[in-house]
């Protein structure tokens, strides 16, 4: 099976602090792949340089066979890649159908289109319906996503990295702050948007991760540590003493 | 069968009414209004509404639509005035003859021109940097203008002749009221060419960039050329504005591009709302209707436009529109009958007191810049002696009493506003 | 030659020091709220309207003491009735705020003072010549507001640097929060911050009102020049503010000073220019004519080469 991202001695440093210390990393098509660490691990970091918010310090990212390395983060997303964001980051004033239109624009071949009125464009529009079904949102689909609940703009972030149809999508603590019902509403979803394509996810929730992932990178400091099943994972002796040992004790 | 095909055609006629319904009142508008003001001054007043509706809608492209602040959009409106000027020119000359109705056009590009000379490098960032280099640009190119006299004419500006172009349909420009059909077509053509503008992928994605410039790179589009497109666009529009504005008065000067401008159509944009479609609408008749009707009472109009301005940035954010839109939701429940008595309770005193405080100013600026010795003055056609002590009991008591009952008015209002703005009860629980 | 230099040198320090005075105020203000003030040059013409007024019944120096005080009042009630109420809004709402406060105030001191330059002028005391260079007179106002804008620099510097307050300002503007959470009361140092900045723009004003004029436009003149200088030295910089101001003030000096012009250089090199093209203002362009737009040249090069300005170190 070939490889959706290769990440090759990649590196980052702010200042004199190295944050991402040499990180190789080979995420094959079709897997869901988790990524776990302490915090301060620099799990976001990771995901920053991958995506192309930050550039590198050192280093080569590859998706699907591609290098990407410091391209600005729309051409990555045009050749594939698509993500969410830890802290919600959505586009507060547009109304959430309006928030998944826009999302789709690129997708459905838009690109700076003066000369198309989106209201006549049918096709955009059943797709962006769609997507609203597909996360629970249609009924909410004409108030700004900025007065959205909590749950309810996570689950808008969500839809906004996988309306595009990216097939490499990447999601940055998709679960975060949420209750447990809610916890398990956003699995379901995770599962259902990403049939037939590459997740690469960070998560804190355990539970979230070893229900989900097929396989696991442990990020500790910088470097990885670990990467293998959820299985062998939880009997990594390296991983447990780094991390789970902490985490178990608290369990 | 029929009753299906009745129901569908009445859906269909439903839609069309929604969809056509504005633009055909708005043409319908701007055929009729000469005929209801036909003063000279009253066609004056409406030909500069209409250049400054397309100016601030122009403006609003780029603050309300993709989030830009700029202090320099007089740039483009100005330059397009000069190219559309010297155009006339040339037409008088025989170097280039076309009818003077499609010189806007020429106005348009040389804004466009320059839109994308300096929205090449200006639209890298939003906020801040974006604001400081319009800032930058607006006065380097008002201070050129000053320097190149052959082309911007010094300080007399230059002057042109619009009846000298080859006369379309026998119209050749002499009268206003020409000029007013002219400037109404070219403001139906750009306010729907804008409003499409809006509507289509770009447009949105203008609005997108506008609500989080970080995100849209992570759905494909660069923030940079999304706002660049929105910025030439802009300076396009402008530039026609600039094109109708060097018809209707046939002379350009300086004071056309330089900061001042760049204030008022700001000040138009959001005094009206920039959040609406419509608000730069709005804010440009009201600007001017303040510009003209104002300055013929007083002559400290600007002071209140001053005021308005300030107190719409602290106190009404959305404009002008922003507070007529704030009824949709009690009008769509029935309910604007509630806030009926309210209004006029808390409205009768409110007049009191502003009429109070224009009082006072108008009363003590006459007091000061009257010449000596002549102490009579008239407000609304009252005259009075402004050394006597009657005048200033009379606009001391508007302004006590009109406070006064002005805030013992609000705590009602405010009731009256909650009840008309409840949900309705059946609404609760639902989802609305 | 010499005393053309040596004169425009002094000039241009003195002009320099005086931009300064409300860079420095500008500055500070954009440090703590990342809100460039628009109004901040019509604090300085207020300095110098207040001043005038008092100049009238009690002579100018009350007013030199009193109308930077009147004007740092003035300010304080501006940042906590106005700006504070705005800064809901985001700041683009507080931007354009003092855009339209700017606006607001040049229309109330036209209310107040009516449209004519005032008759504000120097006293009698400071009225002689302090010497004589080359048969060229350096009059002693100057050296007078030279003195002020000197002392006022390093007065600023050791409140900022030694005092108690200073650290205070200095932490309030980089960690906002924190600082109040130590217990120091963030808003009302603002405010503090804010008044004191308007009273320096004040202070210029009042010396400046007798040298360069008294009348409604003073503040749209000196404005935008001072916004140049706080981008250009980069935005929240100090140092870069001080550096900018003295280049902007040789820079402008100077220019009117040397009456060179395009077609000069172009007799140098032996080319000869047509008096009747359409580019014949641009082969007699000279340094005097372009004085006026090389700070806003200096402005847009900057903001496109180096946005943080020469010595800022954030963007916006």
């Amino acid at each position: 099976m070939s490889s959706a991202i290769k990440l090759d001695e990649l590196r980052k440093s702010f200042g004199p602090t190295e944050i991402i210390r040499g990180v190789n990393l080979d995420i094959k098509k079709g897997e869901r792949h988790a990524i776990i660490g302490p915090n301060g691990a620099g799990k976001s970091t990771l995901f920053h340089l991958i995506s192309g918010r930050y550039n590198l310090s050192g280093g080569h990212v590859s998706l699907n066979g591609e290098e990407i390395s410091n391209l600005p983060p729309y051409e990555i997303y045009r050749k594939g890649l698509s993500r969410s964001f830890q802290v919600t980051n959505i586009f507060p004033i547009l109304s959430v159908f309006e928030n998944v239109r826009c999302s789709l624009m690129w997708s459905e071949d838009y690109k700076y289109s003066f000369w198309h009125l989106v209201d006549r464009e049918r096709k955009l529009n059943d797709r962006a319906a769609e997507v609203l079904e597909e996360i629970g949102l249609t009924s909410r689909q004409h108030v700004p996503a900025g007065v959205l609940t909590y749950a309810e703009q996570r689950a808008l972030e969500i839809g906004l990295a996988a309306a595009g149809g990216a097939d490499v999508i990447m999601l940055d603590e998709p679960t975060a702050g949420m209750s447990h019902s809610e916890t398990d509403q956003a699995i379901e979803l995770i599962r259902r948007i990403t049939v037939g394509k590459t997740l690469v996810m960070v998560e804190h929730d355990m539970g979230v991760v070893f229900d989900l992932a097929d396989r696991i990178s442990v990020l500790v400091y910088g470097e990885i540590i670990a990467t293998d099943t959820p299985e062998n994972i939880r009997n990594n002796k390296a991983v447990q003493e780094a991390y789970l040992g902490v985490e178990a004790e608290h369990a | 069968m029929s009753d299906i095909a009745k129901v569908q055609n009445a859906v269909m006629s439903a839609s069309f009414l929604k969809r056509f319904g504005p633009w055909l009142l708005l043409a319908l508008g701007l055929i009729v209004l000469p005929f209801f003001f036909s003063s000279n001054i009253a066609v004056y007043t409406m030909n500069l509404m209409g250049i400054f509706i397309i100016f601030a809608l122009s403006y609003n492209m780029l603050l309300g639509q993709g989030g830009m602040l700029s202090f320099g959009h007089a740039v483009y409106f100005g330059l397009g005035g000069f190219m559309s000027v010297h155009f006339m020119n040339y037409i008088e000359a025989d170097i280039f003859v076309v009818p003077v109705v499609i010189v806007p056009i020429f106005g348009g590009l040389i804004g466009l021109l320059f839109a994308v000379i300096v929205g090449s490098f200006s639209t890298r960032r939003a906020g801040t940097v974006f604001a400081m280099i319009s800032l930058g640009i607006g006065e380097l190119i008002a201070s050129c203008s000053l320097i190149f006299v052959a082309f911007f004419g010094g300080e007399e500006g230059i002057s042109a002749d619009r009846t000298m172009g080859p006369e379309v349909m026998g119209v050749d420009f002499a009268q206003d009221i020409e000029v007013y059909y002219l400037i109404a077509v070219w403001a139906f053509i750009t306010i729907a060419l804008m409003y499409l503008f809006s509507r289509t992928p770009m447009g949105r994605m203008a609005n997108a960039v506008r609500d989080n410039d970080e995100r849209i790179e992570f759905i494909g589009y660069s923030q940079r050329k999304v706002r660049f497109i929105s910025f030439c666009a802009s300076g396009f529009f402008a530039g026609i504005a600039g094109g109708l504005f060097a018809i209707n008065f046939e002379i350009v000067t300086e004071e056309n591009l330089n900061a001042l401008t760049s204030g008022v159509v700001l000040l138009m944009a959001y005094i009206g709302g920039v959040g609406f479609f419509v608000g730069p609408i709005v804010g440009a008749v009201v600007f001017t209707l303040l510009q003209t009707l104002l300055s013929n009472y007083t002559e400290i109009w600007q002071l209140y436009v001053g005021v308005l301005f300030v107190s719409t940035v602290m106190y009404a954010p959305q404009g002008l529109t922003g507070l007529i839109a704030m009824h949709i939701p009690a009008f769509k429940m029935k309910r604007l009958r509630v806030l009926a008595v309210p209004y006029v309770r808390a409205g009768i005193p409110t007049l009191l007191l502003l009429a109070g405080i224009s009082g006072f100013l108008e009363t003590i600026h006459h007091v000061r810049s009257a010449a000596v010795g002549e102490t009579t003055m008239s407000l609304l056609g009252i005259e009075f002696d402004t050394h006597t002590i009657m005048p200033w009991i009379i606009i001391a008591v508007l302004v006590v009493v009109g406070g006064y009952l002005t805030k013992t008015q609000m705590p009602q209002l405010r009731e009256a506003w909650d009840e008309a703005n409840a949900p309705l009860k059946s609404d609760e629980g639902g989802a609305s | 030659m010499f005393e053309l230099i040596f004169f425009s040198l002094l000039n241009g320090i003195v002009t320099g020091l005086l931009l300064f005075m409300l860079a420095s105020g500008l500055t500070l203000i954009f440090s703590m709220m990342g809100v460039l003030n628009f109004a901040h040059a019509s604090f300085y013409m207020l300095g110098a309207y207040v001043a005038y007024t008092i100049s009238l019944y009690l002579g100018f120096w009350v007013g030199l003491i009193v109308a930077p005080l009147v004007v740092g009042v003035l300010g304080a009630v501006v940042e906590r009735y106005g700006l504070r109420h705005v800064h809901r809004w985001g700041h683009v709402a507080e931007l354009i705020f003092t855009f339209g406060l700017a606006f607001l105030i040049e229309e109330i001191v036209q209310f107040i003072w009516g449209k004519d330059t005032k008759a504000y002028h120097e006293p009698e005391i400071l009225q002689f010549p302090l010497f004589t260079f080359f048969g060229q007179n350096f009059p002693a106002y100057k050296a007078f507001m030279l003195l002020i804008s000197i002392g006022i620099f390093i007065a600023l510097l050791l409140v900022l640097t030694r005092s108690r307050i200073g650290l205070i300002i200095q932490a309030a503007i980089t960690r906002p929060n924190m600082t109040a959470m130590l217990g120091h009361n963030v808003p009302l140092v603002f405010m503090g911050v804010f008044g004191m900045g308007c009273a320096l723009a004040g202070l210029a004003g009042v010396i400046a009102g007798p040298a360069l004029g008294t009348f409604p436009g003073m503040a749209v003149v000196l404005g935008s020049i001072v916004f140049v200088i706080v981008v250009v030295g980069g935005l929240g910089s100090l140092g870069g503010a001080f550096i900018a101001s003295l280049l902007i003030g040789l820079l402008q000096t100077f220019a009117i000073a040397l009456d060179y012009s395009v077609s000069d250089i172009l007799v140098a090199f032996n080319i000869t220019t047509d008096a009747e093209s359409a580019f014949r203002d641009l082969w007699t362009l000279s340094l005097p004519q372009i004085a006026p737009i090389l700070p806003y040249l200096l402005l847009v090069l900057i903001l496109i080469f180096r946005p943080t300005g020469l010595f800022g170190k954030r963007e916006s």
